[in-house]
């Protein structure tokens, strides 16, 4: 590069909140800032400013839980194939973004290039993942029910409704996507709440959700301070339940507390390695079972 | 509407009347032996209350008091526990066979004594002993038998190649179903490694201390299950106790989110089977005899105290009346009374409390404007006592169509369109139960998908079996019991 030539000035995103298929700002108006403070590079003295993010607040809950009970009649009726090809679709939108998602998780988590392209191929491998059990979790889920009289009885999984999810505090993407995907694949809509700290992965993982054919409403992603938005959603008489991922033990514990008021169902927060096989355990977690009996005869 | 007076001879004419008459067809109770008193069962060992305290219970057909037990406090509570604890290493350690076997010699004692037992239900709960006979009784030993099966196969289940037991479970159940729900609870979790502290209702505990000496006929490990009798301190006390881990809870909704509330934080596992407000949906084409069947046994079984009770009964607008009429009609034929006559369909409400609560939600039904009623029906003058109540006119904004009763009162509501019958269905904050009553299969099979409820009954009501899962969605509670879906609660999954 000459010295005469000037240096490009690099066109900045604005970060925004992701809600029913929408990207507003926080109705609050308020942003806080986000930095590299917390990675590697933060503790290096190398702190930089990365973006303003919306720092979501109690008003902004209520709309994403509004968007997400609209949208979930459409999507929990969706057949599951539809589901299933709708989430391969956003591994695809992934995979074109691989670098920048790669540069905004190298900057949220202080990893080095190749480190953060590792996490990301690995989060677009869990979509692909997931999505493939659209259409398989009701046989391993499901039962025909041998009962002692002639009759036909069948129980199949149906998904919980809106779920509320407290993204991983520390694993801002690959965390992320670990728990998105096992609740919206099997048919429940989601209120995300973002890594306080490191929202942009997040954020951005909206403007994917919203390029991939998935309802409106079905994921809505908000930002902001955990604890803020968590205990709103957890009072919430129509979330039906919710994932504390990414509560600290106290938080946990209030949420829990909170969400006994209309009977959520809760997953409390344990030690995850993102990075390993996760099992079926989440994507079991928001599912109910209906078993529907119905007379033989003549 | 037709006046259903004109139309049934038998209801005019008294010589008619007369000929239906039924004479007395009490089932004796001397098969069974209530002692006077009964003591906690801890350890193998019955013993009395730390601080000596005890309560009666009684029975609520004739308010004689039946015995007197043992109102366990903390420290009986934390004497359970750990027997419990103390129990849970060998028994989990057994081979499943073995476990097996103990579970299939419970079945078998149960079937040996299942008249005592089911008489010994009728007089402490006050239902009717052919509902105890013929319900409850066969349905405990078939869930014994059923679990029984599982101890040896767990790995099949589906919970992974090696599922552990939790450790101890705290276990309070209900006073409508009491052997019943006993089985619900205790079955699966010896079944896969778990020992257990029982607490049955203050209104009826005689039955699990009949079953602590089922135990011990089986030979079954001492502190394998433990009995504790006593009142809701005694629940709070159980499941707040730091050395369980797991609680499973079946009562009201009330109860269940303060328990909920209270594990908050902790490492134990929770299923709640909690309250419900099921719809039962009739449409037009509907076979009505049956339908009439189906809306008598959905509400009027075990005097209505069952949280999956059809208690709303939502009816097609074409054929409100004649369904109506038939459904009055038959409800002539009910007949209340002692629990231990084998032709009493509707025996006596549990409690003075309960009862007490029936009333109120009833009469906030009329004061709401609902209009009701009920047959001409002599009821006793000692013990609890409510007859079959319908009202119609309900909307769906009235107490009696959104609160749970638990007696044997039925709320009517129409429809016109399937879309409307779902909507006015799922209008609860429960979802444990519904049926459905149709002869259109696609009509079943769409209205099933649409129903926010753990249970559909399609052309049927009431139907429980140890193979089918059974439990709620929303505010009816979470975790099933039965099935292979009810090991999950007790397994470290």
């Amino acid at each position: 590069m000459s010295d005469d030539r000037t240096e490009r000035l690099r066109v900045l995103k604005t970060y925004k909140l992701f809600v029913g298929g929408k990207f507003p700002r926080s109705e609050s108006g308020r942003v806080y800032e986000v930095t590299t403070a917390t990675s590697a590079a933060g503790a290096a003295g190398k702190d930089r400013w990365l973006a303003n993010a919306p720092l979501s607040s109690r008003k902004d809950a209520r709309d994403a839980v509004v968007a997400a009970r609209k949208a979930f009649g459409g999507w929990s009726g969706a057949t599951a194939y539809n589901r299933g090809q709708i989430l391969y679709r956003v591994a695809e939108m992934l995979e074109g973004r691989r670098g920048q998602f790669a540069r905004e998780v190298g900057d949220a988590e202080g990893l080095g290039k190749s480190k953060a392209a590792a996490v990301v191929d690995a989060a677009i491998d869990r979509w692909v993942w997931y999505a493939g059990w659209s259409d398989k979790v009701a046989q391993i889920a499901g039962a025909a029910n041998p009962v002692a009289g002639p009759y036909f009885n069948l129980s199949t999984p149906e998904p919980t409704g809106v779920v509320a999810v407290l993204a991983p505090q520390e694993s801002s993407f690959l965390g992320l996507v670990s728990v998105i995907a096992p609740a919206i694949v099997t048919g429940n809509t989601t209120v995300v709440v973002a890594s306080e700290r490191t929202p942009l992965p997040a954020l951005s993982l909206g403007e994917v959700l919203a390029t991939s054919d998935l309802p409106g409403g079905v994921v809505n992603i908000l930002s902001g301070r955990t604890a803020e938005i968590a205990t709103p959603l957890a009072a919430h008489q129509d979330v039906n339940a919710i994932d504390l991922a990414g509560a600290d033990a106290e938080l946990a514990r209030s949420l829990e507390e909170a969400a006994a008021d209309n009977l959520k169902r809760v997953l409390r927060p344990q030690p995850v390695d993102w990075s390993a096989d996760p099992g079926t355990a989440r994507l079991l977690a928001f599912l109910e079972t209906k078993t529907v009996w119905h007379p033989m005869g003549v | 509407m037709t006046n259903p007076a004109i139309t049934n001879p038998a209801i005019t004419n008294p010589a008619l009347t007369n000929a239906f008459e039924y004479a007395p067809a009490p089932e004796s109770r001397s098969v069974v032996e209530i002692a006077p008193s009964y003591g906690l069962f801890i350890d193998g060992e019955f013993a009395e209350a730390a601080d000596g305290k005890v309560f009666k219970t009684v029975s609520p057909s004739s308010e004689e008091t039946l015995s007197e037990v043992a109102q366990a406090g903390a420290e009986d509570v934390d004497r359970a526990v750990k027997a419990a604890r103390k129990a849970f290493g060998k028994w989990s350690a057994l081979p499943g066979a073995e476990r097996a076997k103990y579970l299939f010699r419970i079945a078998r004692i149960i079937q040996e004594r299942s008249r005592e037992l089911a008489v010994l239900e009728s007089l402490d709960n006050g239902k009717p002993i052919r509902e105890s006979r013929d319900t409850d009784l066969p349905l405990v030993a078939a869930h014994f038998f059923y679990y029984a099966g599982w101890a040896d196969k767990l790995k099949y289940a589906g919970y992974g190649d090696n599922p552990r037991p939790l450790g101890v479970a705290g276990q309070v159940i209900p006073w409508n179903f009491p052997l019943l729900m006993l089985a619900w609870k205790i079955a699966p979790a010896l079944a896969a490694g778990n020992t257990v502290v029982l607490k049955p209702a203050e209104t009826t505990p005689l039955s699990a201390l009949f079953f602590a000496d089922v135990c011990r006929q089986a030979g079954l490990p001492k502190g394998v299950v433990n009995i504790i009798t006593g009142d809701g301190s005694t629940g709070a006390e159980l499941v707040a106790h730091p050395g369980i881990d797991k609680v499973a809870f079946t009562g009201s909704t009330e109860v269940g989110k303060a328990i909920a509330r209270t594990v908050a934080g902790t490492e134990k596992k929770v299923t709640l089977e909690l309250g419900g407000k099921a719809a039962n949906i009739v449409f037009d084409d509907a076979p009505i005899d049956q339908a009439v069947e189906g809306i008598v046994g959905g509400i009027f079984f075990n005097q209505g105290h069952v949280c999956c009770a059809g208690s709303r009964l939502l009816v097609q607008e074409s054929i409100q009346d004649e369904l109506l009429d038939a459904l009055k009609r038959r409800m002539r034929t009910l007949r209340v009374g002692d629990p231990l006559d084998k032709n009493t369909d509707i025996g006596a409400i549990n409690s003075a409390e309960q009862l007490a609560r029936i009333r109120t939600l009833a009469d906030a039904g009329e004061a709401e404007g609902a209009e009701r009623w009920a047959p001409e029906c002599e009821l006793p003058t000692s013990g609890y006592w409510f007859a079959p109540t319908l009202f119609t006119g309900v909307t769906q904004a009235h107490r009696i169509a959104r609160e749970e009763i638990f007696g044997p009162v039925l709320s009517v509501l129409t429809f016109r369109t399937p879309e409307e019958a779902v909507a006015k269905a799922n209008n609860t904050p429960y979802g444990l139960s519904a049926g459905i009553w149709t002869e259109k299969g696609s009509r079943i099979l769409w209205m099933a998908s649409k129903l926010r409820a753990g249970v559909v009954w399609s052309n049927t009501f009431n139907k429980f079996d140890p193979a089918s899962p059974f439990g709620g969605y929303k505010e009816s509670g979470y975790g099933r019991e039965g099935g292979r879906h009810g090991l999950e609660a007790y397994l470290d999954v």
